[in-house]
């Protein structure tokens, strides 16, 4: 059985406005030790379902409809009291900025020791402390048992991120979600991010959902991909098929705009126009105004179609 | 450098001192900027690459005035304006526009994009109000802004949309210089590819002059005649696009390629984490000022601070083991 099945997942948001559809019937599942990617532009919705798995959707929104199967438990079922002992121990959350992740008032060893002293109770605050050093080591923090003192003010961005993901690890979760962890942090440091959350996912026998705009990113880390827009998964499957032969119209432009090193052409190829307001999704399929195979066909939603063990929604794939 | 180019913009041994306080008597001094010189040709575009904290912003603010450079010389238009504060300056001010990085937070949240985009012209022109709506409008046309925009708010807008209001704002006194300062590193990957694709066919109607600023190398290739790579406040790499693409030479440049995250390469392997961070610009090593991430460092290199030298082809190194290969030196 997968650990993480995610079954037509449907998170709302009740706007003055409207209803804001922002994660619209997912579906998805991670295997122990897998990662999955999940890529798309802001607002397509993959902030929300990581959000939605942990329980972390605030009024107006709301989960209206889904089932998410963690580990035999249904979490959508969970009270909040049960989840808050899901949450930093069987799954734990890398959010995009560790300027904000970390509380300023707090020292690192603080704020680290509070995940093991809650979730595990009878552990004496010395074994605590041992631990929170040993993880930070692990990490590659330098010097640190002298971090453990530190306030996040005094460490650098990508410092500040590996006790993130240090904390994140702390209680050896079944299950990792980050989101957008290498977006604020410059190149060498993401490579180096990256490295070291697959070599740690691998050690700890952890799954990862990796949460990221830039497909790159995905295609160097994870096994399996699922491309999001307008809050609906368009193309779902492994990632040598995504990345290698992607079928979708909006998942071959991603990887079409990508700028490449060797590449001789003045201009980048750019998918025209941008992704339409969750208020004001056209008729049909959500991305036929940016897509260049269109036609009439298109003003029905594609149903789903599987093709050698890949999801894709689209009318023009055969 | 073929002889047709005209120089645009000298920088010249510019230093950037700042003070900050690191106890509560004790005062340092940090070096943002350790002697950069270069030169910016007309109608072409130089491209700053470096990681957060090398300096590249800097350069830019003592450029366009925000910060006054504490020693060297910025040359534009034969004048040194590298101390002088943008109301010194007088016109020259108008002829170099910033782009800045968050499209969230440059552009001001009360006023309607119609006003944001007349400001500028109000300030530096003499254009009727008529002339001016048509200045805008035409100007509208070309960044790919619909009409009806100019009437809303800053806020109505995804970051795309507001990143081409940011760069209407700066075309539109038709500046000869523009510094573009991570224009698109908020962005959406898809949205980047616009940006770029937009700001060439700018440069290229209103042959303007670009200064682009970025962290990621990969983007620079398709926008840049010249790349200059800073680390720790100076120029450690300098080539034209083609060159340094095709033979990247100082460690660090290589360490920034080799960091691209790219669809057909693997995931770097264990060597990425000896990579390490930039140091701080406070108490600056002797020496090369790259060589705790050095994988080639040399005895030599912890003694003598390298200078930038050519190492043919106008392709400038800072790096003596590179020029030893290479017989200079």
């Amino acid at each position: 059985m997968a650990l993480l099945e995610v079954k037509n997942l449907k998170t709302h948001f009740f706007t003055r406005n409207g209803v804001v559809k922002s994660v619209d019937g997912s579906s998805f599942s991670i295997e122990k030790g897998e990662i999955l990617g999940i890529v798309g532009e802001s607002g397509a919705g993959k902030s929300i379902t990581g959000f939605s798995i942990l329980g972390l959707i605030d009024s107006p929104g709301r989960i209206v409809e889904g089932e998410i199967n963690f580990d035999g438990k249904d979490l959508i079922k969970l009270s909040e009291n049960e989840l808050q002992k899901i949450r930093g121990d069987e799954i734990s959350m890398i959010f995009q900025d560790p300027q904000t992740s970390l509380n300023p008032v707090i020292t690192i060893g603080e704020q680290m020791m509070e995940a093991i002293l809650y979730h595990k109770k009878g552990v004496s605050k010395k074994a605590a402390y041992e631990a929170c050093v040993e993880i930070l080591k692990t990490v590659g923090l330098p010097a640190a048992r002298k971090r453990m003192k530190s306030y996040p003010h005094q460490l650098s961005g990508g410092m500040k991120q590996r006790v993130v993901i240090a904390m994140a690890l702390l209680n050896n979760p079944k299950l990792l979600i980050a989101d957008e962890p290498t977006t604020a942090l410059d190149v060498t440091i993401q490579a180096q991010i990256l490295y070291l959350m697959k070599k740690l996912s691998q050690e700890f026998h952890s799954a990862l959902i990796l949460i990221t705009h830039d497909i790159a990113v995905v295609s160097q880390l994870c096994d399996k991909i699922a491309v999001m827009y307008a809050g609906r998964i368009v193309e779902y499957g492994s990632k040598e098929d995504i990345i290698f032969n992607p079928l979708h119209p909006y998942t071959k432009g991603l990887i079409e705009c990508l700028p490449k090193l060797n590449d001789e052409k003045k201009r980048l190829y750019q998918i025209p126009g941008i992704m339409p307001s969750l208020l004001g999704l056209p008729q049909g399929c959500y991305f036929k105004n940016r897509c260049e195979f269109s036609d009439d066909e298109c003003d029905t939603y594609p149903l789903q179609q599987e093709i050698n063990g890949r999801i894709v929604f689209c009318h023009k794939v055969k | 450098m073929s002889q047709s180019e005209v120089k645009l913009l000298e920088v010249k041994e510019v230093e950037k001192i700042f003070g900050v306080k690191v106890g509560a008597f004790e005062k340092k001094d940090l070096h943002a900027l350790n002697r950069v010189s270069f030169d910016i040709y007309k109608g072409k575009t130089l491209s700053l690459v470096g990681e957060s904290g090398c300096g590249k912003t800097t350069v830019g603010k003592v450029i366009l005035g925000l910060y006054q450079a504490t020693k060297g010389e910025v040359i534009f238009r034969d004048r040194d304006i590298a101390k002088l504060t943008p109301s010194q300056r007088g016109d020259i001010q108008k002829d170099i526009q910033m782009i800045f990085q968050d499209p969230y937070s440059s552009l001001n949240p009360r006023k309607k994009i119609k006003t944001i985009l007349e400001q500028p012209l109000k300030i530096h022109t003499n254009m009727t109000k008529e002339q001016r709506k048509e200045a805008i409008l035409l100007l509208c046309d070309d960044v790919g802004i619909d009409y009806s925009y100019l009437e809303r708010y800053p806020h109505q807008f995804s970051g795309g949309q507001r990143q081409r209001i940011a760069i209407a704002r700066a075309m539109i006194l038709k500046p000869e210089l523009i510094l573009a300062d991570e224009p698109i590193s908020a962005l959406d990957v898809s949205i980047q590819a616009q940006i770029l694709n937009l700001m060439m066919d700018l440069q290229e109607k209103y042959h303007a002059t670009m200064l682009f600023i970025t962290h990621d190398i990969s983007v620079v290739k398709h926008i840049s005649d010249y790349i200059a790579v800073m680390y720790l406040g100076e120029i450690v790499e300098y080539a034209s696009k083609k060159e340094l693409f095709a033979n990247p030479k100082h460690p660090y440049t290589k360490m920034l390629f080799s960091t691209v995250p790219d669809i057909h390469t693997p995931l770097a392997t264990e060597s990425v984490l000896k990579t390490g961070e930039i140091q701080s610009p406070i108490d600056l090593p002797q020496g090369c000022f790259f060589q705790n991430r050095c994988q080639y460092k040399e005895e030599s290199c912890m003694q003598t601070h390298p200078e930038l030298y050519d190492s043919g082809e106008n392709h400038l190194v800072r790096c003596p083991i590179v020029l030893q290969k290479v017989g200079i030196k």
